[in-house]
């Protein structure tokens, strides 16, 4: 899993896409999550890292995470490797 | 990290930009978590009952009969309002309205029956409907209760029954009319405008049966212009001085029935409930100046009879529900699945009920799809609704469900939960217990009859 390499993050939470020129709103543990995901962070230690420090169980984390990723997906920022 | 010290977890979010217009009623609603309700927390109550949980107000349920009382008495002093049973004939919520005064319309046998295990007198319950027995006449024509006839068949059994008791029964006749709007209930009672409902008076007077007591209308429900009330007590005051002059009987009552609007906002409406309806002050103004107006002697003056339903129980009332589940439909679109469904939450198919949830939250709202727990399609809370995010056992808490659920739930797939009233001190009771299964198979047998 690897996010794009044009795609363009500030850390207000603004995301935008050159390849389909739409742009998106993050929240901040979504621009956590992003940023992890940009260095290849593999999904185990995505998750360790949150629940190390928000409160919530790592089994409900990784429900949300998949959701999230899937949406990176249809939004076409992130290709499968 | 020490579990006290972490951070209040939120899913994360990624949500296209679309840069349009805020709409025309401005930007997305604002929302405030509701923590408690009178002052006990969401979540105590959750943890006594469980969840979903009907949770009623004592507080609002009195301040809601007093206001409306105060708006007619000031303006139409001989007032009295007949608690309309059928919106909630929970025993704890008919109590505190007899407490204020009402007194009972019932529109069946067993309506009847809770309203004089209320303590209800006899000479206080007004008995309408199209659906009263002979039984449940009998029983109304003993105790001296208002009974309002619907149609040609109950009159003439209404007769029958007059002679074999020798009780000539107290009645009103159930008007229906135009009162300019598009809802015409014209399957109850009576047509005023084509002179129905003046033959049938006629009728009654020379009969010598009955003792006719009073006029009656119900023009609809989720009234939003006083104006049709306006029209209606004109007509009905008209009728009833007709009747003095041409018939030679005072008229003692004008019962105008329900139909004043709640807060809630109905499906499709394009403004929230709570700005469009009308308050009681305008619905007094309308039907006490169109009483005023018609030619009654100062003497003659009727008693006014209102059978407010809705719009004194339904803010009283919330709904609290839990999350289940999130997931996304086949276009991406955020669909979260709750514990209280259509079966327990019948007005759903009406109102765009508001929901609130019940802890903290961010500023950052997503677009639900709001489904209760049932394996069936329709089971939808809220088809649009913009909500901060959500997780599972997270509480919401919907609000103005107190006219119509708990008497039109049903017991389907799941069993109707808990319904408590918090009491003006604070205190919690319990109206209705949870139902067990044992609720709903001791209903159940296996014996045969040979008939
Ligand atoms: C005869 C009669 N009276 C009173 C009511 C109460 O109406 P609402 O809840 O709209 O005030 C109804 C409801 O349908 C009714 O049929």
């Amino acid at each position: 899993m690897k996010i794009n390499a044009n795609i363009a993050i500030s850390q207000s939470g603004y995301i935008f896409n050159p390849q389909t020129g739409e742009s998106f709103s993050l929240n901040p543990i979504g621009v956590e999550v992003i940023r992890m995901l940009q260095e290849e962070k593999p999904k185990e230690t995505i998750v360790a890292s949150i629940v190390d420090r928000y409160d919530v169980t790592a089994s409900a984390f990784a429900c949300d995470l998949d959701d999230f990723v899937s949406l990176l997906k249809q939004y076409e920022m992130l290709t499968d490797e | 990290m020490d579990s006290s010290k972490k951070i209040r977890y939120e899913r994360p979010l990624i949500k296209p930009i679309n840069a349009m217009m805020p709409g025309k009623t401005g930007k997305d609603t604002y929302l405030v978590p509701v923590l408690d309700v009178d002052g006990v927390p969401v979540s105590a109550l959750v943890e006594k009952y469980g969840s979903p949980l009907f949770v009623f107000s004592e507080r609002k349920q009195r301040e809601n009969i007093q206001r409306a009382k105060r708006s007619f008495t000031t303006r139409y002093p001989k007032v009295h309002f007949a608690w309309s049973y059928k919106t909630n004939y929970l025993d704890g919520i008919c109590k505190i309205f007899h407490e204020e005064g009402s007194w009972a319309e019932v529109v069946s046998g067993f309506e009847y029956d809770k309203a004089i295990r209320n303590g209800v007198s006899g000479n206080h319950i007004i008995f309408n409907g199209p659906a009263k027995t002979k039984d449940d006449l009998k029983k109304a024509i003993t105790n001296g209760s208002f009974i309002h006839i619907d149609n040609m068949d109950e009159l003439y059994l209404l007769s029958d029954l007059s002679d074999e008791l020798s009780i000539k029964p107290k009645v009103a006749v159930r008007v229906n009319l135009d009162t300019e709007i598009n809802q015409i209930w014209d399957r109850f009672g009576f047509n005023y405008e084509n002179g129905q409902a003046w033959d049938v008076l006629c009728k009654i007077v020379r009969m010598d049966k009955f003792e006719l007591k009073g006029l009656h209308c119900h023009i609809g429900t989720f009234i939003l212009t006083a104006h049709a009330y306006a029209v209606a007590a004109e007509k009905m005051a008209n009728l009833a001085c007709n009747v003095k002059q041409k018939l030679g009987v005072n008229i003692e009552y004008l019962d105008m029935g329900g139909g004043f609007a709640s807060k809630n906002t109905l499906k499709a409406s394009y403004l929230g409930g709570a700005d469009v309806c009308p308050s009681f002050d305008e619905y007094a103004e309308a039907i006490s100046t169109a009483i005023y107006k018609a030619p009654f002697k100062t003497s003659d003056l009727p008693v006014l009879i209102l059978e407010t339903g809705r719009a004194l129980i339904d803010d009283a009332a919330c709904l609290i529900s839990t999350v289940l589940s999130n997931k996304r439909s086949s276009s991406g679109r955020r669909f979260t699945i709750i514990d209280a469904g259509v079966n327990m939450l019948f007005t759903s198919f009406w109102y765009d009920h508001k929901v609130s949830p019940a802890q903290p939250f961010s500023k950052y709202y997503e677009d639900v799809t709001l489904y209760g727990p049932l394996c069936m399609n329709i089971d939808v809370i809220r088809e649009f609704v913009s909500l901060p995010l959500l997780n599972r056992g997270d509480h919401l808490v919907i609000h103005n469900v107190g006219a119509y659920n708990v008497s039109q739930w049903m017991q389907f797939i799941t069993l109707r939960p808990y319904v408590v009233q918090v009491s003006r001190e604070g205190k919690v009771s319990v109206l209705r217990k949870r139902e067990t299964i044992e609720t709903i198979v001791n209903q159940e047998s296996s014996t045969t009859d040979n008939l």
